[in-house]
């Protein structure tokens, strides 16, 4: 990545917040509603991304951190009766402290193993929940009740079950994140993480701490993603299981390749990608996964390193 | 309302009764010019569209195709009797994957691109739960096939229905006389440690109980589990009855490990055909299942007394004596749940009329109406059997069938009444605001 005028970074970011903004007024129905979704999960792809893209660490249980925002937000609402802020900052809590101590363990690893204990650790989180399903709903999962899904301002409320709340809502979650992703990717701390990524026996050479570092992006890393199913709950009403599963671990990062693996903007670009060839694939024959393959495979032939990736190789190389 | 350039604001806009009348005259003009009244008879005579959330792919695909069948089946049968309200019916097929994420969006999908009337068709229960809230958000009415408890729970919303199969409590509940007075008052129960083995776990012991019967041993089995033969010994030596719920591929393994441990001495067996839906019960390593009992919501086999209803409907439906697809006996279907299908869309005709359904404004009048209907007597609408309705609930309560694997055949041997599946009911959805 050559370096790059802050200001020409953070214009494009703030453009695409802006685009995205006006689309709300723009989409037909239907599309307003599945983007609002795709902006949740793309913020799920973004903490994937800042382990996988900028540490180089792949982590097949990033579903549990998701899981972790999703269950520590559905509960806090379900089986506590707590407001939405007190849910979603009890997702938060959930997703950082789980990935504080997956951290302090799966960093023991590298490579391979780390791949295997991040899996192992996640099918513990999602065996637990369906252990104890008479709180956790098990596999059936559980409704957040659309009464309990507003969010009050003293006099004012806003339900979050309006397309048009939940639009805003999950639009302004995916610009923080967006924005805090670019801020650390710019940052000292950013630049230590991709060093690591590419050498890091050098980077301990040149005398950072690398284990803090390591540690300290994949607490934001969960923490980002418990954030994108805190919202999930929040704004679809669902807490389920299968949200937990290997399958949701293996997401994020077929997200984060297609759109650009170490770019700020590639998960949502990978996320909407990946969203739109299903939807579309679906209507047309049951076999779409087998479209969505081969659809991956020409992206891998023709943009291996992602589609903005390949787009920042080849033409924009100040893209962050 | 207002703007500030006045735009909106009709005490600046000068509008004078000559210009009033000049517009009234062109909306008449139009109102009658030979491509409105097209239109108008468009839309009265446009078909309803019902949109059909399907599992094709995903865990529930053997199930999500033979409920197409069925579907279909039962729509060319409303469709050539004069459809719905004069209306024909289209049915508009999204595939879910029997993923509760997607589930959510194909109800979306249905709601604000296909503007279907209703939505229809889904069975598997994470699906069910994780597209209600999708489906109360759009004031959806939501018919699902899914005989889980999750509708009569009234954890739901109002718009969620069940009205063409019985729930799992229901027919637990439905199966406890018949076990206590046929097969043994010592229960033991091995099911999957997952939520279709909690619902019997914790609704057949009280069921029991009441009886006069007890269920001695509960063993869950992981539902990663391919083996079996280590938990077999947790089975007590007094156990008179297995009641065993096994789902997935797994349940072949299990019936034939569970005929090598015990050989010819066997307790009786007791399972739901849930476990071997769209199986051959003829296929290698089941003959262990010979002499047991099944729960069977319609029978997959064609019975000496089958009704003319139930006789026309499995012809209607394309499947032969032995329950497998006419041309095709490998092709075995989901004969126990699929007929809730065709109920459930004839309770659609039924509410739509009683409602005067004519678009998606009268879909608060169609949830009412649905609430509404207390029976639905045996007949070709309702094949399975006569059932009743609890509005308040949103679920229907009939009757269920005990069978014998008899000859590689299922016989009926036991019709239980639709008073044996009552229960209290646990809420009601019909306080909850349209």
């Amino acid at each position: 990545m050559s370096e790059a005028s802050p200001a020409k970074a953070y214009a494009l970011h703030l453009g695409i917040i802006a685009l995205l903004f006006a689309l709300s007024f723009i989409l037909p129905e239907y599309y307003h509603g599945l983007l609002a979704r795709i902006m949740v999960l793309a913020v799920f792809a973004m903490g994937y991304n800042m382990l996988f893209g900028y540490v180089g660490l792949l982590s097949l249980g990033h579903a549990m951190f998701f899981g972790a925002g999703l269950y520590g937000a559905g509960l806090a609402i379900i089986q506590l009766g707590w407001s939405v802020p007190a849910a979603l900052a009890a997702g938060l809590a959930c997703g950082a402290v789980l990935s504080l101590v997956i951290g302090l363990l799966a960093l023991r690893t590298t490579g391979v193993a780390f791949m295997i204990v991040t899996m192992m650790f996640a099918q513990v989180f999602y065996l637990l929940i369906l252990y104890f399903a008479t709180w956790t709903g098990g596999d059936q999962g559980m409704v957040v009740p659309q009464p309990a899904r507003v969010l009050n301002f003293g006099a004012t409320s806003l339900d979050l079950t309006d397309p048009t709340v939940r639009y805003i809502c999950a639009l302004t979650l995916f610009s923080l994140v967006l924005l805090i992703t670019l801020s650390i990717v710019r940052s000292r701390h950013g630049r230590v993480l991709v060093a690591i990524r590419e050498n890091e026996e050098r980077t301990k050479m040149l005398g950072y701490d690398t284990y803090s570092n390591k540690l300290a992006a994949v607490v934001v890393s969960g923490t980002i993603c418990a954030a994108s199913g805190a919202a999930y709950a929040l704004l679809f009403g669902y807490v389920g299981s299968s949200f937990a599963s290997v399958q949701y671990s293996i997401l994020p990062l077929l997200w984060v390749l297609l759109g650009g693996a170490a770019t700020t903007l590639g998960p949502l670009i990978g996320t909407v990608f990946m969203y739109y060839v299903i939807d579309i694939t679906s209507g047309y024959t049951s076999a779409y996964l087998l479209i969505v393959g081969i659809a991956l495979i020409l992206l891998v032939l023709f943009f291996p390193k992602g589609i903005l990736g390949t787009i920042r190789q080849r033409w924009l190389r100040w893209l962050p | 309302m207002t703007d500030k350039n006045g735009f909106f604001d009709l005490s600046k806009s000068g509008i004078t009764r000559r210009k009033a009348l000049k517009g009234l005259a062109a909306g008449a003009g139009l109102a009658v010019a030979p491509g409105f009244v097209r239109y108008a008879q468009a839309q009265s005579s446009a078909p309803i569209k019902i949109g059909f959330q399907s599992h094709r792919t995903g865990i529930g695909a053997a199930y999500g195709r033979w409920y197409e069948k069925t579907t279909a089946a039962a729509i060319k049968a409303i469709n050539a009797a004069g459809g719905i309200n004069g209306r024909q019916v289209e049915v508009i097929i999204e595939d879910d994957g029997t993923d509760p994420g997607r589930g959510a969006e194909v109800v979306g999908k249905f709601a604000t691109q296909h503007k279907t009337d209703i939505v229809f068709g889904t069975l598997f229960s994470h699906v069910v739960i994780g597209s209600a809230p999708a489906a109360g958000e759009a004031k959806m009415p939501y018919f699902v096939v899914s005989e889980g408890h999750h509708v009569a729970s009234t954890k739901l919303n109002r718009y969620v229905f069940q009205p063409g199969i019985t729930d799992v409590k229901s027919q637990i509940q439905s199966m406890a006389p018949w076990i206590a007075a046929n097969a043994g008052k010592k229960v033991t129960q091995i099911f999957p440690d997952f939520a279709f083995g909690y619902d019997h776990r914790d609704y057949l012991p009280p069921a029991l109980k009441a009886q006069g019967a007890d269920v001695i041993a509960q063993i869950a089995i992981p539902p990663t589990e391919s083996s079996f033969t280590k938990y077999f010994p947790q089975i007590p030596a007094e156990t008179e009855v297995i009641y065993h719920v096994m789902v997935g591929p797994a349940v072949l393994t299990f019936v034939k490990e569970l005929g090598e441990f015990y050989g010819s001495q066997r307790p009786q067996l007791f399972g739901f055909i849930d476990s071997l839906e769209a199986v051959d019960i003829n296929s290698p390593g089941l003959e262990f299942l010979d002499g047991s009992h099944f729960w069977e919501g319609s029978p997959r086999y064609a019975q000496a007394d089958d009704s003319e209803a139930q006789k026309a409907y499995r012809a209607a439906v394309g499947i032969d004596d032995n329950g497998a697809a006419v041309g095709d006996p490998k092709d075995v279907s989901t004969a126990a749940h699929m007929f809730g299908c065709w109920e459930t869309l004839y309770v659609v005709k039924k509410a739509m009329e009683d409602a005067g359904y004519k678009g998606p404004e009268d879909r608060a009048k169609l949830v009412e109406a649905t609430e509404a209907l207390k029976e639905f007597a045996e007949g070709p609408e309702h094949p399975q059997g006569p059932k009743t309705f609890n509005g308040k609930i949103h679920q229907c309560f009939g009757i269920q069938n005990i069978s014998k694997v008899e000859g590689g055949k299922l016989k009926v041997v036991h019709k239980t009444k639709i008073e044996d599946g009552l229960y209290e009911a646990e809420g009601d959805y019909t306080t909850q605001a349209l």
